[in-house]
């Protein structure tokens, strides 16, 4: 990573840090130690599923929607603060910039998710008093949810490169919304016909494939997550990444800052 | 070697969704400007002032034209390593401390990481925000937002400070002290662009100036030229507390003050003036030239019609 580069993204995760982001995680490590009191009185036997499954769930769904609400305003607000001038008018390329606001996002998100995961470990010790080699699984189900808040967050970055928060906000969500189907879309495309299956299959393969990315309820009944599948994953999200952050550089390098 | 120089340079916005409006926000603008100058861009709000700016900077596309700073390409990061900028009402990454964000823009700007802290020391002394060095950005008044703004614009040592509007938000201490710093570059062989509508800093601080208008140059000259070229006024003063008929229509200021009498009417009426206070044999006490100003010429530029041309379509 260049320097400048690095730069940026420092700034943007202390931004993220100053803005006080990550102290909704003790909020969640709070309410994970709840959920693990309650859930440990009320379930016999399957504790350890419904914690690993309450607590994967909530990581997902509070990173994303960190991902899509710094990520709509990474660009925009820099815009229309006027930020973006100061720093433009030095020796920095406009793809330097959005490089580096990705990863200081990304830098942010994985922070948020290690801290979370800290409350999902310690709910799963307070309700099975000790860990089983198949929690290993967790971790690799940790692993893939960073990679969503990769994809998201390009997709958030890339919607703010030409967009408005707000549209940016529901473009990223409902992109996000069909990914986490983006599998039922591909049995849907397989069963049709015609054009409409070449417009299914196309759509089914443009969105971001967060069900290939999801193995929560698998590695919760304990099942392994198979090694060929981390590298298809960790492939398929860097070579969706990339691609959607060309196209947002692609935009961001012609655009008028008025 | 010029300092910047622009040929042809225009602007065009398209807006509009379903159906395209164009808008001209420069037309075609050519100047330069020498090495160790400092050159005020006048003109009222709108008249183009900061989108040339903008397409110096890189931050707008021009419609057509080209410019060059230190004879290198505006997309040059080498250039932008040699220029400052500071933006019309600047606003900065507001969680962040007057010294923290001045090392982030000198670590941009590639300035040697062991001298950097030197170089962030001396420059918050220089805008005299020694105090504040340590306060989040968002705790600053305006004033002191435009301390900071003027500080990153000069931290790496620019050969060419762009300033948009410097002295727009400080009380009269602020913008003396901003004159003073102007000055300095100066002094230190800088070029100086800076962009404002108040004539009274242009007047003290420039070697040259160029008047925009609805996106036009409408003249760029030393401020002696300029003025060389408006029509003069003179002002007549005779004894009494009357006008004699007619003087009153040959001048817009025509007033009483205490035993006599005074008007200012332009050169070509001076004889006419004169020829009327005989007529009724007022007693004459002085005709003096009035001095042009860069005002008369900036306001007789603002009242010349702008060139009639046909709005090109595409951007």
């Amino acid at each position: 990573m260049n320097s400048r580069i690095f730069h940026i993204a420092t700034n943007t995760f202390r931004e993220a840090v100053r803005d006080r982001v990550l102290y909704n995680l003790i909020g969640f490590a709070l309410l994970m130690s709840a959920a693990a009191v309650l859930v440990g009185q009320i379930s016999i036997q399957i504790e350890r599923l419904v914690v690993i499954n309450l607590g994967l769930t909530a990581v997902s769904l509070f990173g994303i929607v960190i991902a899509i609400f710094i990520g709509i305003g990474l660009v925009s607000k820099e815009i229309d603060k006027r930020t973006l001038y100061t720093v433009l008018s030095r020796p920095v390329r406009r793809w330097e910039f959005i490089a580096g606001k990705f990863f200081g996002l990304s830098g942010t998100l994985v922070v948020n998710t290690f801290f979370m995961a800290i409350g999902v470990f310690a709910a799963l010790a307070y309700v099975s008093h000790n860990f089983v080699s198949s929690d290993v699984g967790v971790l690799v189900a940790l692993y893939f949810i960073v990679l969503q808040f990769v994809i998201i967050t390009a997709l958030a970055l890339f919607f703010s490169s030409f967009s408005t928060p707000i549209f940016s906000a529901i473009f990223a969500f409902w992109l996000f919304v069909i990914g986490s189907f983006a599998q039922d879309l591909r049995n849907f495309a397989a069963m049709t016909h015609g054009l409409t299956r070449w417009l299914a299959m196309g759509a089914a393969y443009l969105v971001p494939n967060f069900s290939a990315l999801n193995v929560i309820t698998q590695v919760a009944h304990g099942e392994p997550v198979p090694s060929q599948l981390i590298l298809i994953n960790t492939a398929y999200a860097l070579v969706y990444s990339v691609a959607v952050l060309s196209a947002a550089v692609l935009i961001f390098e012609r655009r008028n800052l008025k | 070697m010029r300092a910047i120089e622009i040929v042809g340079l225009e602007k065009i916005y398209n807006a509009g969704f379903w159906r395209k409006r164009s808008k001209r926000a420069l037309r075609p603008l050519s100047l330069a400007v020498e090495e160790g100058e400092i050159f005020g861009f006048l003109g009222p709000n709108g008249a183009g002032k900061t989108t040339t700016l903008k397409i110096l900077m890189g931050l707008v596309f021009p419609t057509a034209g080209t410019a060059r700073i230190l004879d290198m390409e505006l997309d040059d990061p080498r250039m932008k390593a040699q220029i400052g900028f500071l933006p019309e009402q600047p606003y900065f990454y507001d969680h962040l401390t007057a010294r923290e964000l001045l090392h982030y823009y000198g670590q941009l700007s590639g300035v040697d990481a062991k001298q950097l802290s030197r170089k962030v020391h001396a420059v918050l002394e220089q805008v005299k925000l020694s105090d504040s060095a340590s306060v989040q950005l968002r705790k600053f008044s305006k004033g002191m937002l435009q301390r900071v703004g003027i500080a990153q614009a000069i931290l790496h040592d620019p050969k060419v400070v762009f300033l948009d509007e410097p002295m727009s938000g400080l009380d009269p201490m602020g913008r003396r002290e901003v004159r003073n710093l102007i000055e300095e570059l100066k002094a230190r062989r800088k070029t100086v662009f800076f962009s404002t509508h108040i004539l009274s800093d242009a007047e003290t601080l420039c070697d040259r100036v160029g008047v925009i208008h609805q996106g036009e140059l409408r003249g760029v000259g030393a401020i002696a030229e300029l003025t060389a070229g408006v029509h003069g006024k003179v002002e007549i003063v005779w004894h009494g507390s009357t006008a004699p008929a007619g003087i009153r229509s040959m001048g817009a200021e025509c007033r009483a003050a205490g035993e006599t009498m005074r008007i200012i009417v332009p050169e070509e009426n001076q004889d006419a003036a004169l020829d009327a206070l005989r007529r009724d044999s007022l007693r004459l006490i002085s005709v003096v030239p009035v001095r042009t100003s860069l005002e008369d010429y900036f306001v007789a530029q603002l009242a010349t019609p702008a060139k009639p041309e046909a709005v090109a379509s595409g951007n």
